[in-house]
């Protein structure tokens, strides 16, 4: 595979007080697996629980216990492997990377080392401008997942849990591919996107299910790779991009002064806006990794990955190509669309048989804008699928005006109903009837003779009588039928 | 291969095993003698052949993905010489 080499773009610079800089960012992200037990026990994952209850005495590391491979957290690994269009090993080794803390009690992680499940791969990340970049995936290994310290109950003791000890974990290592905050947010944003359709990974950064270690760099535009510092734990998406921004600054800051950046992780604080160097660094890490002698190598066959394969749902950019393709979209619409595949599908269940557009234009527009200002998610919309479809018939067979379509759209999502049934218990039809539209439009000429004269001279005019004419219809008068009998009435023709 | 005084610190240090004063140069000593020992093996000509990764020919044994363990949280942390609600305890570490 060949690395592409991006020319840096001027837009992405940073300004620094000597000229400009770019930002090198790489991320290593933490998916937790999606599976009911734990990747060498029978423990299960469900977040949250009782202290100490989801451990076998595997994950708590008594002496004796023996791992054994959870099927289906391989089986994750390789669809995984197979959404980032990677290559899949068929052999891999599990090793044992050894460090001591109080969470870990096996005194190490079981890790893959140098012969990963997943090989390379790519990404393909969208931007809110409409342009797309390719972003190198270097590897993706299986490994457990740690405990969880507490620190904050106890004066002078931490609180350890081991819950998640021994929980699967994706590591999925990108290569130096970002130039900017919004680069880093939209890979991660993408990679999630991936996960929640191959059904891997649920994407919950509250609970922890997905988490980002980001390696930021700078240096002159066209020079070689900077010492990079690496941000641990950042578990936003928002937070990735904020980090992004202050340790690039930081760097900059460092090298205009004339300092020189250490290779150090370093930990991101969202309340005070900056990083710092975490503390235990006194010590170089030595990880000290070996097989782990208490596991074979992972092999499996070709014709067990094809079956995976096989299997796998639309991927959000095919989604997004055939949403284009085949409604006519725009690509930054199909892209809003196909971001989680609940909006994808209650899309393509508003389109079926209708106008696509409108019904892009409805659910983009009205229905996240409306949720949106609600806070709610799309599974809590008070207005269905089929609701929204209905809507959209009135206004396509001239039933209701567009704008009544908006005022109906209100109804629906605060009272309910079916649609059509709504518009006649409440007399919400369109008047197309020109004998009754002429009528109000009289009437408005009639109260306003001085507009009539003045929109002689000035045709612009016609649009206050258009607003007139439709406020005392209520709304209800077809557009059309009104603009074209007001010009006849005005002389404009 | 083998090893000086201050590579036997080290590992001892990783493996958070505390060396007194001396033991260091004794222990070195004896882990020399050990690595001179093992490296016999690299007498032996493996050119062309795969590491062995087991005696019998056999693939990773593989479970159901099942919850059938855990629950016992009590047993768990029965032997911790400190513990709070359920938890083990231990003194304070923070980043």
């Amino acid at each position: 595979m060949t690395i592409a080499v991006r020319p840096p773009d001027p837009k992405k610079l940073i300004k620094g007080a000597t000229g400009d800089w770019e930002v090198v960012v790489g991320m290593e992200v933490h998916a937790q697996v999606t599976s009911k037990a734990k990747l060498f026990s029978g423990a299960s994952t469900e977040f949250g629980g009782e202290p100490n209850s989801h451990v076998s005495f595997v994950d708590a590391a008594m002496p004796g216990m023996l791992p054994v491979i959870n099927a289906e957290c391989v089986a994750q690994a390789v669809r995984t492997g197979l959404g980032l269009r990677a290559e899949i090993n068929k052999r891999s080794v599990f090793d044992r990377k050894n460090y001591f803390y109080p969470d870990l009690p096996q005194g190490y992680q079981i890790s893959q080392y140098k012969q990963p499940i997943v090989g390379e791969g790519e990404v393909i990340v969208d931007l809110s401008d409409g342009t797309s970049f390719t972003v190198g995936i270097e590897r993706l290994h299986l490994e457990q997942d740690a405990g969880k310290s507490l620190h904050d109950q106890h004066a002078t003791m931490s609180f350890v849990d081991l819950n998640r000890s021994g929980v699967a974990l994706m590591e999925i290592v990108s290569r130096p591919d970002l130039r900017s905050a919004e680069e880093a947010r939209a890979y991660l944003t993408k990679l999630r996107t991936i996960l929640r359709y191959l059904g891997t990974c649920d994407g919950n950064m509250e609970e922890g299910s997905l988490r980002a270690d980001v390696n930021v760099s700078v240096r002159r535009p066209g020079d070689p790779l900077g010492t990079r510092c690496e941000i641990k734990n950042v578990n936003s998406i928002r937070f990735v991009g904020q980090a992004v921004e202050v340790e690039a600054r930081r760097q900059i800051g460092v090298l205009e002064d004339g300092g020189t950046i250490e290779q150090e992780t370093r930990l991101f604080d969202p309340g005070r806006g900056e990083t710092r160097p975490m503390r235990s660094k006194e010590e170089a890490h030595d990880y000290r990794y070996f097989p782990d002698p208490d596991l074979l190598p992972l092999e499996f066959t070709d014709a067990w990955v094809e079956a995976l394969q096989g299997a796998l749902p639309e991927l959000p950019d095919a989604k997004k190509a055939r949403f284009v393709a085949d409604y006519g979209l725009s690509p930054y619409d199909a892209g809003v669309l196909v971001a989680e595949r609940v909006s994808a599908d209650y899309f393509e269940a508003v389109a079926k048989g209708r106008d696509a557009k409108a019904a892009a234009n409805w659910v983009i527009n009205e229905l996240f804008g409306r949720l949106n200002k609600d806070g709610k998610a799309l599974d809590e919309s008070p207005i269905s699928a089929a609701q929204l479809g209905g809507l959209i018939d009135l206004v396509a067979d001239g039933t209701i005006s567009g704008k009544i379509a908006k005022d109906l759209f209100e109804i629906l999502w605060t009272e309910g109903g079916d649609p059509r049934q709504v518009v006649e218990a409440r007399g919400l039809r369109q008047v197309t009837d020109t004998g009754a539209i002429e009528k109000t439009i009289d009437e408005v000429i009639a109260a306003n003779p001085d507009k009539v004269e003045q929109a002689k001279a000035k045709p612009t005019l016609m649009g206050w009588f258009v607003g007139q004419v439709m406020k005392a219809s209520g709304g209800k008068a077809n557009p059309q039928a009104v603009n074209d009998i007001l010009k006849r009435k005005l002389g404009l023709e | 291969m083998s090893v000086d005084t201050a590579t036997v610190k080290r590992v001892a240090r990783l493996a958070r095993i505390a060396l007194a004063e001396g033991e260091a140069e004794a222990m070195r000593g004896e882990l020399n003698a050990i690595l001179g020992f093992v490296e016999q093996l690299a007498e032996v000509d493996v050119t062309g052949v795969e590491p062995m990764t087991s005696v019998q020919p056999m693939a990773m044994k593989q479970r159901e993905d099942a919850v059938t363990d855990g629950f016992y949280a009590a047993d768990v942390i029965a032997n911790a010489p400190v513990r709070d609600d359920g938890f083990f305890t231990v003194p304070k570490v923070v980043e």
